[in-house]
C-alpha cells in the first residue's frame, strides 16, 4: 500500500516560486487507481515522485508502512515500484529482449520474453531482436514499455498516460490489456490517464487540477462530475489549468 | 604445425581477438612475437610466405564456399615491433569468412607495436566476411600500439562486410581503411571502439566508389571515457550512380574528446550520398529508465554501453 503524505512539489520560474503539487494526501489501496485531470494539473509530476525520478519538496511517502521519501529509484524499484513513462526511452544497441530480460530481474528465453510481449498484443518474434530506436513507432514502444511494467510483477505499477500517441486501433488493444491486468495482476496499478474507456476500469479515481486533489471515489461518484453529465463541472470550475 | 603449444598469455589473446580457445580448423597463420608459429590450408585456401617483406599472401580459390581463414596475431614480448604485409586474394564467386585480429599483452616498461598491412582482392562475385579485432592488456606500463591498414579493392558484383572492434587496452591506433568499388559492389563496414584512460584512436575511411550501382555503408560506433581522445574521418566519393552512406554515434563520457569529420563528394549526378553523426553523452533518460527496471546508475550506464557496442 502506498501512501502520501502532504506532499508538495514546488519550482523556480522566473524568479518566482511556483507551486505544482500542494499538500497531496492519499492513500492507495485498491488494485487500480486511475488519477485523471486537467493537463498542468501535476498528474505526471505526482508519478514521478511516486517513483523516485523527481523528489518532492515537501511531504513523506510511505509504502507498506516504510517512509521511502528518501529512497532513490533503484531503491524504489527493488521494494517493488515500476513506472511506465508516457514518453519512452529509446536506446541505440539494446534490443527489446534486453529491456524486458532487464525488467524481469533473470535471463530468460525468447520463448518467455515473447510471451510478456504477446500480452501486449505484439507479434512477440517480429520485435524480439529488434533495438529499441527510431525504427519502431510510438505505439510500438508504448506496448513494449508496458510489458516491461508486467514483466516486473511489481507491488505497485504506475502508468503515466499510456494512451498519449498511439492509434485508436492500438488505444482499443490497449484496454484489453488493461481490463486483463486489472483481473491478473496481483499488485496495484496506477495509472495517469484522460481517457474515460481506462478510467471505467478504475477501482477508484483520483481527480487532481492545480496541483491539488479535487475528487477521489468509484467512478460512479467521480465520473458524472468530470463529465459534467451530473449537472455540474467542479473539477474544472475552481482554477484548473 | 597443427600440434603447436600455445601458453596461458597466449590462449588468452586468441581468446579475446578470434574467439578461438584452441588452434582452429579450417586454415590459418598465427603469428606471435613476430614469427610465424603455425599454419594450416585446405584444398582451397592456400597461405604462402611472402619472400620480399613479411607477411602472407592467402589464395582463397573461385567458387569456395563456407570456409574460413583465422590469421591471429599474437604478442607477448615487451618492446617488440612488428610490421606485417597480407595479402588477400578472393577468387571469382567464392563466400568465406576471415577473422583477424591482434592481442598484445605487454608486461614490460617498453612499447609493444603491431602495424598491420591487409590488401584484398575480392574478384567478381566474391563475397566475403572480414572481422578484424584488436585487444591489448598487459601489467606493465608499457604502451600498446596497433596501427592496421586496410585496403580494399572489390571487382563487379563482389560483396563485403567488415566488422572492426577495439574494445580495451589499446593506448594508441591509427586505423586506415581505404576502398575501391566496381560495378555492382557492395561494401558494409561496422566499426565499435572504446577508449580510457588517456587512449588515443583516429579512424580514417576513404571509399570510392566508381562502378555504376556500387554502395558502401560506413558505420561507426564509439565510446570515449576518461581523458581519451577519438578522431572519426569518413570520405566518401560517389563517382557514378551509387548510394553511400556514413555514420559515426559517439558516447562521450568524464573528461574525454571526439571528433567526427564528415567528407561527401559527389562527382556524379545520380551519386546518392549521406553522412550521419551524432556526439552526445548518455542521455539522462535512459539512465533513468533503467534505474526504474532496479538497476544502479553504474549497471545501468554499463549495459547503456554495452549495448551500445554489442
Amino acid at each position: 500500500m502506498l501512501e502520501l503524505r502532504n506532499i508538495s512539489y514546488e519550482v523556480s520560474e522566473d524568479q518566482k516560486e511556483k507551486d505544482i503539487l500542494k499538500n497531496i494526501n492519499l492513500k492507495i489501496e485498491d488494485r487500480f487507481v486511475a488519477i485523471t485531470g486537467p493537463n498542468g494539473g501535476g498528474k505526471s509530476t505526482l508519478a514521478k515522485i511516486i517513483a523516485g525520478i523527481l523528489k518532492p519538496t515537501g511531504g513523506q511517502i510511505f509504502m507498506d508502512g516504510e517512509d521511502i521519501t528518501d529512497k532513490n529509484i533503484t531503491e524504489r524499484a527493488k521494494m517493488g515500484i515500476s513506472f511506465a513513462f508516457q514518453q519512452p526511452v529509446r536506446f541505440k544497441g539494446l534490443t527489446v529482449k534486453d529491456l524486458i530480460t532487464m525488467a524481469a530481474g533473470k535471463p530468460l528465453s525468447t520463448a518467455a520474453a515473447c510471451e510478456y510481449l504477446s500480452e501486449v498484443g505484439l507479434c512477440a518474434r517480429d520485435y524480439i531482436g529488434r533495438e529499441v530506436n527510431a525504427s519502431l513507432s510510438g505505439g510500438e514502444l508504448k506496448r513494449i514499455e508496458i510489458a516491461m511494467v508486467i514483466a516486473r510483477k511489481t507491488k505497485l505499477s504506475v502508468f503515466d498516460e499510456p494512451e498519449a500517441g498511439i492509434d485508436l486501433w492500438s488505444f482499443n488493444n490497449l484496454i484489453q490489456v488493461f481490463e486483463k491486468l486489472h483481473q491478473e495482476v496481483q499488485g496495484s496499478i496506477l495509472i495517469i490517464s484522460h481517457q474515460e474507456r481506462i478510467l471505467n476500469i478504475a477501482d477508484k479515481i483520483v481527480v487532481i487540477a492545480d496541483g491539488e486533489v479535487r475528487g477521489y471515489g468509484s467512478k460512479d461518484e467521480i465520473l458524472p462530475e468530470l463529465l459534467c453529465t451530473s449537472g455540474s463541472c467542479k473539477f474544472y470550475s475552481e482554477g484548473g489549468r | 604445425m597443427a600440434n603447436v603449444q600455445l601458453d596461458a598469455i597466449q590462449l588468452n589473446l586468441l581468446g579475446q581477438v578470434a574467439d578461438l580457445h584452441e588452434v582452429p580448423e579450417g586454415a590459418y597463420n598465427i603469428r606471435s612475437n613476430g614469427q610465424g608459429i603455425a599454419r594450416n590450408t585446405t584444398a582451397n585456401i592456400d597461405i604462402v610466405t611472402k619472400e620480399d617483406k613479411p607477411g602472407i599472401d592467402i589464395y582463397i580459390k573461385p567458387g569456395t564456399k563456407k570456409e574460413s581463414v583465422h590469421i591471429p596475431v599474437l604478442m607477448s614480448q615487451t618492446g617488440l615491433k612488428d610490421l606485417v604485409y597480407n595479402d588477400f586474394y578472393i577468387g571469382e564467386d567464392a563466400d568465406v569468412t576471415i577473422v583477424a585480429g591482434c592481442g598484445i599483452h605487454n608486461g614490460g616498461s617498453k612499447t609493444s607495436e603491431h602495424d598491420g598491412i591487409h590488401r584484398f582482392f575480392l574478384e567478381k562475385n566474391a563475397r566475403l566476411k572480414y572481422v578484424e579485432k584488436h585487444y591489448g592488456t598487459g601489467d606493465g606500463n608499457g604502451e600498446n600500439i596497433m596501427n592496421p591498414t586496410t585496403i580494399i579493392e572489390m571487382k563487379e558484383g563482389s560483396y563485403m562486410e567488415m566488422d572492426s572492434v577495439q574494445i580495451k587496452g589499446v593506448d594508441s591506433t591509427d586505423r586506415i581503411t581505404k576502398a575501391k568499388l566496381g560495378k555492382d559492389a557492395t561494401l558494409i563496414i561496422r566499426e565499435k571502439i572504446m577508449t580510457h584512460g588517456k587512449q588515443v584512436a583516429k579512424t580514417s575511411f576513404e571509399v570510392d566508389l566508381d562502378g555504376e550501382n556500387s554502395s558502401a555503408n560506413v558505420m561507426s560506433r564509439s565510446v570515449a571515457r576518461g581523458s581519451s581522445r577519438q578522431e572519426f574521418l569518413s570520405k566518401i566519393n560517389g563517382n557514378n550512380a551509387c548510394a553511400g552512406h556514413s555514420e559515426c554515434d559517439s558516447i562521450i563520457m568524464d573528461s574525454s574528446n571526439v571528433t567526427a569529420i564528415p567528407e561527401l563528394t559527389a562527382n556524379h549526378i545520380d551519386a546518392s550520398l549521406i553522412h550521419e553523426a551524432a556526439i552526445g553523452k548518455i542521455a539522462g533518460e535512459q539512465l533513468i529508465k533503467l534505474m526504474t527496471l532496479g538497476l544502479t546508475e553504474a549497471e545501468a550506464e554499463a549495459q547503456i554501453i554495452n549495448g551500445f557496442l554489442k
